[in-house]
């Protein structure tokens, strides 16, 4: 018996092979991902509110989606989650690279500085969240008090104010995930061979003309790598802004995701909501591969 | 040898066995995380001690808890025998069939609902609204109400000041003008060495904070949610001029009298503001005015009053009733523990022990006013409550309120109107998709 399912194994081709040692995955794949996907769809032409289980489930063909779209407040939550977005890749970007450069030089302590710098990286978003409201407090924040030390605003309310709100979770979300960007640039600089640096010596290109021309186009795939990974992580961002700020004041900080968990899960219009889904899924997964082709683009320049 | 493992074997089975007896008589009891639960973990000791049922507690924190029990009956867990549910979501129980139907149970046993207070059998039992159907017995009699610094207040050289100011004593205010009069006097003083502000309110936006807060406003300046004779409707009086006004005057406290940063207050925040020395006077719960009363020290005396009146006497209605969750393998434990829990002796000790009874045998004894400093003010507030909706649509009622009531209020967005207006329009759509309009 066992002589003959080896010789029946021996056999298979390779690709029958393959094909097995792949099936269960992809069956996995499948039942948890495409099938919760294709039903979230179905159920977004729906009426369905998982709360209300007696109810009769109707079609309601597009109707979900045009009220989604014609609706000014998700709009705003889009404008709100963009802005969020934009604000936070520039300066994650830009802070990340920096320090990357500054770290990139060798000097005695370097590696326990970039440990140090790596540490918010590490912190569960949630506690970020919390504690950064304790920081933010305008009566014994450490946060104010920094600010107001170099120039006195007076008392300000980072949470509580809707012109800082935004800002305050921009703040938090680049200190917390800065050294993400630094980390992956940092491989970036010290994958760069140090021979193109000494032959731009000997061609007597300045410091400057190095950066432009041999630093930055080769950390930039590596920069940009970091910045999608970013970006498709604060387009669901949840957590650390419902723990910081809840959405507020108002709905100045609700983010889509917040509001679709809201939506979902507190108000259980299932099917509204999971046209709603699906609508930040197209957007996301718009955006991300067109990202990627540009970076691949770039990669091969 | 072999004897000896006999042994072994049958003594592991039965050890077993016998807690798997132990695990069969126990029940679990789902409530909110506070100074009451713990309470009644206290409380629920004596009906162990008579049953030998075990009661096993899940607490969760305020902020979560409508979240986290809400999903609990929506997904049919089996998780809580007994829940402690919030007096709003009695609707969706009983039209969703998450709570059993107590009726039955109440006339096999001898419970009647006239032992309760009629205020809390209508607004923790009943649905629909004012019929006969019970899900619950009335357990926790709750209501907004306010604690200010009572030692402050009686300073000669406070009081002297605040009525040159504005013609009368510094003491209980009378209305909401009194209230504010007062917040201001305090808000930004120093008083021995350390600046103080006028009041720690509700401006939480996440659950159901703000809204608690503003109705308190609302009530007292007689809001009515719909036309008293045709349901639902609600344009006129939900937007009416003193609704309005009501709105703008809570907006109006929140900037000259909070604290710096309490702008997304609730429950705690008020507490600690209050425990830290920060305001001269919060709005919270009944259910807290025990644990604050204990922690009096260094000086500082609390007193406590009920909500204001300004154009009627009303105030915001908290408390929980407790109902048999339907999907419970347990019912007959359960069942077992309310008609423990319903009887006068155990009501008794309920309120000694920190927990609001609202039992008639407990609050008309007639050592009851005197047993707290705070009893007659519960008292009074518990025959003025109102309610938010109890629809079963409650959160997608209650989420455009906060939403809207906080955008106006702390973010200063449009006007109180204009955020009225906005939640009555998601008012109508969502009774419009629940088929009430």
């Amino acid at each position: 018996m066992k002589n003959k399912i080896i010789h029946k194994a021996k056999g298979l081709s390779d690709r029958a092979v393959a094909w097995i040692f792949i099936t269960p995955t992809l069956l996995l794949l499948l039942a948890i991902n495409i099938y919760p996907l294709i039903y979230a769809i179905s159920m977004s032409f729906t009426n369905f509110y998982a709360n209300k289980l007696g109810r009769e489930i109707k079609w309601v063909g597009l109707k979900n989606y045009a009220k989604i779209l014609g609706k000014e407040a998700i709009w705003e939550r889009m404008q709100i989650t963009a802005s969020f977005m934009f604000w936070t890749l520039l300066l994650q970007a830009i802070i990340g690279l920096s320090l990357a450069l500054l770290l990139n030089k060798k000097f005695k302590g370097n590696e326990l500085l970039t440990t140090l710098i790596v540490l918010p990286m590490m912190l569960s978003p949630a506690v970020v969240g919390v504690f950064w409201t304790y920081l933010y407090n305008p009566q014994v924040g450490l946060f104010n008090y920094i600010v107001n030390f170099f120039y006195d605003f007076g008392s300000f309310d980072m949470i509580g104010s809707s012109t800082l709100a935004p800002w305050a979770i921009v703040i938090v979300d680049t200190w917390m995930w800065t050294p993400f960007t630094m980390l992956i640039c940092l491989a970036g600089l010290r994958s760069i061979p140090n021979y193109l640096y000494e032959a731009a010596e000997v061609d007597r290109a300045n410091r400057l003309q190095q950066f432009i021309y041999i630093t930055l186009p080769s950390v930039l795939p590596f920069l940009l790598l970091a910045l999608l990974f970013r970006g498709i992580e604060n387009f669901k961002m949840f957590d650390m802004v419902v723990e910081l700020t809840s959405g507020g004041p108002g709905s100045a900080t609700e983010l889509a995701s917040i509001q679709l968990k809201r939506e979902a899960f507190e108000k259980w219009k299932t099917g509204y909501s999971s046209a709603y889904a699906v609508i930040l899924f197209v957007t996301i997964f718009g955006f991300g591969n067109v990202y990627v082709k540009v970076m691949n683009k770039i990669k091969d320049r | 040898m072999r004897n000896k493992i006999a042994i072994l074997v049958s003594s592991i089975v039965f050890a077993l066995s016998s807690t798997q007896a132990v695990k069969s008589e126990s029940i679990t009891l789902g409530w909110a995380a506070w100074d009451p639960a713990n309470a009644l973990v206290e409380l629920s000791k004596d009906f162990t001690a008579q049953t030998g049922i075990e009661v096993n507690f899940e607490f969760v924190p305020w902020p979560n808890f409508a979240d986290r029990m809400l999903n609990e009956l929506n997904n049919k867990g089996k998780t809580f025998d007994l829940l402690i549910g919030d007096s709003q979501w009695i609707g969706g129980g009983a039209t969703y069939g998450h709570y059993v139907k107590l009726n039955d149970f109440f006339d096999k046993e001898g419970i009647s609902m006239n032992d309760f207070s009629d205020a809390t059998v209508y607004a923790y039992s009943t649905w629909p609204k004012g019929s006969e159907n019970y899900y619950a017995l009335p357990a926790m009699g709750d209501a907004l109400a306010w604690a200010y610094r009572k030692d402050w207040f009686d300073r000669p050289e406070l009081n002297s000041e605040f009525k040159a100011k504005h013609g009368y004593d510094l003491g209980v205010p009378e209305n909401w003008d009194q209230l504010y009069d007062m917040c201001t006097f305090f808000q930004g003083r120093e008083i021995d060495g350390q600046v103080r502000y006028g009041a720690a309110i509700n401006t939480e936006r996440g659950s159901e904070g703000i809204t608690m807060g503003v109705t308190a406003a609302m009530y007292a300046w007689g809001m009515q949610y719909e036309n008293p004779s045709k349901p639902y409707d609600m344009e006129g009086y939900f937007n009416a001029p003193n609704v309005v006004e009501a709105l703008e005057f809570y907006k109006k406290m929140y900037e000259d009298c909070a604290p710096p940063g309490h702008s997304d207050a609730y429950m705690v925040a008020n507490l600690d503001a209050y425990k830290s020395g920060q305001v001269a006077f919060q709005m919270n719960w009944y259910a807290f005015w025990p644990g604050v009363s204990k922690e009096d020290a260094d000086g500082r005396v609390t007193g406590f009053f009920a909500n204001p009146s300004q154009k009627v006497s009303a105030a915001t209605l908290g408390g929980q009733g407790i109902s048999v969750v339907n999907y419970s393998d347990k019912k007959d434990l359960a069942l077992q523990y309310i008609k423990w829990f319903a009887q006068p002796d155990v009501q008794q000790k309920w309120w000694d022990l920190g927990g609001y009874s609202c039992h008639k045998d407990v609050l008309g004894s007639p050592d009851f006013v005197n047993s707290a400093v705070y009893a007659q003010g519960f008292l009074d507030s518990m025959g003025i409550v109102k309610d938010f909706w109890q629809e079963p649509t409650f959160v997608e009622l209650m989420l455009p309120m906060q939403e809207h009531v906080h955008d106006y209020v702390v973010n200063g967005k449009g006007s109180a109107k204009e955020a009225l207006d906005k939640i009555i329009e998601e008012w109508v759509e969502v009774f419009e998709a629940d088929g009430k309009l």
